[in-house]
């Protein structure tokens, strides 16, 4: 019915008929919502899955564990249990053990009455429960925090060096007229045809002559003069107004004055739409850092994550709540920054 | 950026303004410390010639970085031994590539010297075939339905796009918990009556997932550039069509598609460049398992230079030289490409 009003109402206006390829247009959206959309969620709901809930299979949809209860009288927490008993009424009951197809029960509300149950008699008692401690376990038994860091400082170290490189680069081919420009500007495009995966094992060796091997520099210095920061800042600083800095040049400004105070801040949207790109760039690295950090302490999220999936493979329950944690930051930066992502790969075709 | 004035953002005493000012002071800072210096050197070098002061740190690290390796890796390739340091490795001539080479027949991986390396081509090219239909497909047809018009475009746009900007690792672990053993792929089969599958130790599947994965993480990209597309074909065509009761099939084939065409093929040419590469979803999904069965060109690279238990530099940067070839040939036919969409 819903459905229904919706397609209803299409932009078309409600005079035109319902062509058959509105509804499979619509059709294919759906599947596409539940295709692209379902994994993360899934992923987002069994990372709140105890253990013992990620093992049952078929897996239930939202993170349930059985209920367990104190009961006075007995040193541990035990499971609830909604038991049928012989005589036919339903109850809910603790067991405090199990021998063979017997299961000895109590009741919570009265721990004198015991009860002597077949176990296909009783069923566990499950309410939805978010297992927490699958976020806050791995903090502190592992790694975590450190990788958490390490990301955070290449992700942001590396973004300011971008900034700052790239846009002075990008200054001098935008405003000034000199000698070998053509071959500078030829250089840049040249650059953006080699990409890291094919100079691999040269990078390495310049890394660690500069004594930069497993230092989280190694990571943050190959990659930070990018072709395509570059030449996004360029075509925005050539659409800038000419006068302007012929006008500041009159004034006795400096040319870094004219750089720092004038093109810069103008120039801020384009550097918004590189900051994303290099924010997603480093946040998301991985086979350079895979190839240059070999010792725990200097590896970032994603390296540990892999080195997690190789070790922890029956440990999936701290294993999805560090993906979903890696994740969250893309995410959020995806929710608030969509439309300057969008346009910045429209209007650029790179990514 | 925005349309609001910027004097109605930032009202005098407000906390935007405050935080404006702190966020400034470091700007400011930079702009005090770093002015005297730059203003000797213009006095000294004129004005003209800043321009070479203001390239030079970029330029620096695309030489450390991006000039000097390229150079390197040559002499790597031609190089033997174990050493890390040029000068200390032998010249070896053409022999890593000989041995790279050393094939009973190339379309068989199994009668070469270095079977590795063969198998990473014919599973790369293998899964760029089928990697870059699927693509073009996919994306063309999710560009034509969110250029229709509908209501919540821009929603269906964000949902086709944000696996864009996941981390390969996460992107594979995603599915790598859906298509395990007792993942939810596998409930659902059972529930339908069917037997569980291990994706994983089938070189099929594997592949096919491979494949597909690398199609779900990356579709946005190219749906984007494709709608970019679409939508910079005049709408008067579309009016004109509509005007002579044109049926939807023949607009389609007649002006969206030709129009697209363009487009089309940067699509084409760019999801070969990075198909070729493919590394990391593959890596992580599947590890180039089972067997050799999804292994890649980049991931017998990186394993030989650097995770096997004898790095081997100078076959690993021979092998990187021939992929580079390859993905040099690829990027002059974008160009071509790039040249034909201007005109």
């Amino acid at each position: 019915m819903r459905l229904g009003i919706l397609l209803g109402q299409r932009r078309g206006g409600p005079g035109r008929p319902l062509h058959w390829t509105d509804i499979a247009a619509y059709a294919y959206l759906a599947l596409g919502v539940v295709l692209m959309f379902g994994p993360v969620v899934w992923l987002v709901l069994s990372s709140f899955k105890t253990q013992s809930a990620l093992l049952e299979f078929p897996p239930s949809l939202l993170p349930v564990a059985q209920v367990e209860v104190t009961v006075s009288g007995q040193p541990q927490k035990l499971p609830l249990f909604r038991t049928t008993l012989p005589d036919g009424t339903v109850r809910e009951l603790a067991q405090v053990r199990r021998i063979g197809l017997l299961a000895q029960m109590v009741d919570p509300a009265d721990p004198s009455k015991q009860f002597r149950v077949a176990i296909d008699k009783r069923e566990p008692v499950r309410r939805v429960a978010l297992a927490t401690e699958n976020y806050t376990e791995p903090l502190q038994r592992f790694a975590f925090i450190r990788f958490l860091f390490n990301s955070v400082f290449v992700t942001v170290v590396a973004t300011l060096i971008t900034l700052l490189i790239n846009s002075m680069a990008a200054y001098a081919l935008a405003i000034y007229a000199f000698p070998g420009k053509q071959a500078a500007t030829l250089a840049v495009i040249g650059t953006l045809m080699i990409p890291m995966t094919i100079i691999l094992v040269p990078v390495y060796l310049v890394v660690t002559e500069l004594g930069l091997s497993n230092s989280l520099w190694a990571v943050i210095l190959p990659g930070a003069a990018t072709p395509t920061g570059v030449f996004l800042l360029r075509q925005y600083m050539l659409t800038l107004p000419k006068d302007l800095i012929e006008a500041a040049r009159m004034d006795k400004a400096s040319e870094w004055q004219i750089y720092w105070r004038i093109v810069m801040p103008l120039t801020l949207p384009a550097l918004a739409v590189l900051s994303i790109f290099s924010i997603m760039w480093r946040w998301n690295e991985f086979l350079w850092p895979l190839a240059v950090l070999t010792k725990t302490e200097v590896y970032t999220l994603q390296i540990g994550l892999n080195a997690f999936q190789g070790e922890l493979q029956t440990q999936w329950h701290y294993l999805l709540a560090m993906t979903v944690v890696t994740l969250a930051p893309v995410a959020l930066v995806f929710v608030f920054l969509q439309r300057f992502i969008t346009t910045g790969i429209g209007s650029t075709g790179m990514k | 950026m925005s349309d609001t004035p910027s004097a109605a953002r930032l009202q005098p005493g407000s906390a935007a303004t405050a935080l404006a000012r702190v966020a400034v002071l470091p700007v400011d800072l930079a702009l005090r410390l770093f002015d005297p210096p730059m203003r000797w050197l213009q006095r000294a070098i004129g004005v003209r010639r800043m321009a070479y002061v203001f390239l030079l740190p970029n330029f620096a690290f695309f030489g450390l970085f991006v000039f000097l390796p390229i150079g390197i890796n040559i002499v790597f390739s031609v190089t033997g031994g174990a050493a890390l340091f040029p000068s200390e490795r032998p010249y070896v001539g053409s022999n890593q590539f000989a041995y790279l080479f050393d094939c009973g027949s190339f379309l068989d991986p199994a009668s070469c010297r270095e079977d590795h390396f063969w198998r990473g081509v014919a599973n790369t090219a293998k899964f760029v075939v089928f990697q870059v239909t699927a693509m073009v497909l996919f994306s063309l047809i999710t560009a034509l339905v969110l250029n229709m018009k509908i209501r919540g475009r821009g929603f269906f746009r964000a949902v086709f796009f944000f696996p864009v900007l996941l981390s390969p690792v996460v992107v594979a672990l995603i599915w790598k918990w859906i298509l395990q053993r007792d993942g939810l792929l596998n409930a659902a089969i059972t529930t339908l009556g069917g037997q569980k599958i291990l994706f994983f130790v089938d070189p099929s599947w594997a592949m096919f997932w491979a494949v597909f994965v690398s199609v779900w993480a990356h579709m946005g990209f190219y749906t984007l550039i494709l709608l970019a597309g679409l939508q910079a074909i005049p709408a008067d065509l579309y009016e004109a069509a509509e005007m002579d009761a044109t049926p939807r099939w023949r607009v389609l084939t007649r002006i969206t598609l030709p129009l697209l065409w363009p487009n089309m093929i940067v699509v084409i040419v760019l999801a070969l460049i990075k198909g070729a590469q493919t590394f990391d979803e593959v890596f992580v999904l599947t590890g180039g398992g089972p067997g050799t069965a999804t292994l890649m060109v980049v991931q017998y690279i990186y394993e030989t230079g650097f995770a096997s238990q004898v790095q081997n530099f100078g076959l690993a940067a021979a092998a990187s030289v021939v992929l580079g070839l390859v993905l040099f040939i690829l990027t002059l036919l974008q160009f071509a490409a790039a040249r034909r969409k201007e005109i």
